[in-house]
């Protein structure tokens, strides 16, 4: 099955300047490496930060464009990866080994 | 049906209690379930089918008797009714290609997969109520109609939660297998405390005749897991704690229902084959040295129901249980069980220093304030004891636990 993993932080701290963030990048290079490897990411990217957001919504008819994410919140979502693995549990199992876990939504995609 | 007929033991026939063909579909129904789930992916048309399978059971078995293998009897006629069912609706081709071409020796031996089907009915990515009315409805095989008679909730309810379960099943693909070793513990837990949340939603309501009784059904289970996986404590644990309360059930209420406190049972209606089986699962588990919360509690109800009386309870044993408990659940609930053996070794002036410690964590549980009645009846202040008590009585929805309540009070 087809999943997609959304990766949830807060990116206010998320500062790459700092030896600790780029520790956390290198871990999660080597996450996509791994999994990349063993066939089950299909696809994956990092977002840039929530301020630089815009969202388009439209609201009884009438469009309108706003600066930031769509849901005001220190969480947002800060990247995704898409997998194909067996099962739910295997998707979970890969979330479980995010190298900079905070919360992970994963949602099958829909499959045409 | 010629073929199934077959299978029939002629030694079995003669008169059907219907406490022999109940313990039958209990057994297969969970394994019928699992293995039309297994194979055809399909919730809804599983169930369908273990109903038609049933169904004809109940036609032939009474007249027949029982087959010598039902499991198999069952499968056939299943997988029968389901070929029937599937040619008369195009879309489900390539279902009916797999009821076809299963060997049928697979059929007469097919596997006890009732375990992967309550892992799928328990997963953690269901809600707690849709696990529980699932692995109810799956697995101990009642109908929609008696889970909702248990839960006091209406059918529609319940089977818009079974829709909704079985949808997330499907689409997020939750799997019907036992987890890896490294998952095995948190999901197994998981499972656990399905059954003992379904237990205790019988237990604590067994004062209305007309509801199900919720508490044996979860006994059943947590046996059925225990033999399915025998080499787990914690499992054996909690249907020790099951089958020792359950030892007690009978005297713990009156003939009018009104809740009678475990210090003033009639110990002689405690059923004595069923408290020694329970000590015999608590010992069984702690000789695998992995203890966890639920052999502890278990451990905890034993001392209580080896007692020959209220007055011979091994406190000091109890208090330590309550101790090692604490420390395993950080749990204030269980700080208050402890007080409450502690005021009989310490007495209860130790005892409400201990609890009036937890004021902030627990004031809106009513047993935290009736338990400070008590202490505070046995310090002779009655005043503050009723006190205590009214604020209990204005916290719990339970019509025994209030009428207990009231008459302390002496409204």
């Amino acid at each position: 099955m087809k999943y997609m993993l959304m990766f949830i932080s807060d990116d206010s701290s998320w500062d790459p300047s700092k030896p600790e963030v780029q520790a956390a990048y290198k871990r999660i290079g080597e996450w996509f490496e791994e999994h990349t490897k063993s066939g089950k990411i299909t696809g994956g990217e990092e977002l840039k930060a929530t301020n630089t957001a815009t969202t388009v919504r439209q609201r009884n008819g009438k469009i309108t464009v706003t600066d930031g994410p769509f849901a005001e919140s220190k969480e947002a979502i800060g990247g995704y990866a898409l997998v194909d693995v067996k099962d739910l549990d295997e998707a979970v199992a890969m979330a479980k080994t995010w190298p900079t876990l905070t919360a992970i939504e994963i949602r099958p995609l829909v499959e045409h | 049906m010629a073929d199934a007929d077959r299978d029939r033991d002629p030694t079995a026939g003669g008169a059907l209690g219907a406490e022999a063909l109940e313990r039958v579909f209990r057994e297969e129904h969970g394994r019928l379930t699992a293995a039309l789930v297994r194979s055809l992916g399909d919730w809804d048309l599983a169930e369908e089918l273990v109903q038609d399978a049933l169904v004809a059971a109940l036609e032939h078995w009474p007249r027949d008797g029982i087959p010598e293998n039902p499991g198999a009897w069952l499968m056939t006629t299943a997988r029968r009714k389901g070929i029937d069912r599937l040619r008369r609706e195009a879309r489900y081709r390539d279902k009916l290609a797999q009821l076809q071409e299963e060997p049928v020796a697979a059929s007469t031996a097919h596997e006890d997969e009732r375990l992967e089907l309550i892992f799928a009915c328990c997963h953690p990515a269901l809600p707690r109520e849709s696990q529980i009315a699932l692995t109810l409805r799956s697995v101990v095989g009642l109908t929609t109609a008696e889970i909702a008679r248990a839960f006091v909730t209406p059918e529609a309810t319940i089977a818009q939660r079974l829709v909704r379960a079985k949808r997330k099943i499907t689409e997020a693909g939750i799997p019907m297998r036992v987890p890896t070793a490294d998952e095995l513990p948190d999901r197994l837990s998981e499972i656990l405390g399905v059954l003992y949340l379904m237990f205790n939603e019988g237990y604590l309501a067994s004062a209305s005749p007309e509801r199900r009784d919720l508490a044996e059904d979860a006994r059943w289970l947590a046996g059925l897991i225990v033999r399915l996986m025998p080499d787990e404590p914690e499992a054996i644990g909690l249907l020790a704690l099951m089958t020792l309360q359950l030892a007690r059930a009978a005297a713990r209420f009156s003939p009018e229902g009104r809740l009678i406190l475990l210090e003033d049972q009639d110990r002689s209606r405690w059923d004595a084959r069923a408290i020694a089986e329970g000590v015999a699962q608590v010992e069984r588990a702690g000789r695998m040295r992995r203890p966890g919360p639920y052999q502890v509690q278990a451990a905890i109800a034993a001392c209580h129901a080896e007692a020959a009386s209220w007055a011979d309870t091994d406190w000091t044993q109890i208090v330590m249980l309550y101790e090692g408990l604490t420390r395993m659940t950080g749990s204030s609930v269980v700080r208050l069980n402890h007080a409450i053996a502690l005021a009989h070794v310490a007495g209860a002036a130790r005892a409400l220093a201990e609890i009036d410690e937890m004021k902030d964590e627990l004031d809106r549980y009513h047993l935290y304030h009736a338990t400070r009645a008590a202490f505070l009846r046995d310090l002779d202040r009655p005043d503050d004891a009723r006190e205590a008590d009214r604020r209990a009585l204005a916290l719990t929805d339970n019509p025994a636990e209030q009428a207990l309540l009231l008459e302390r009070i002496g409204a």
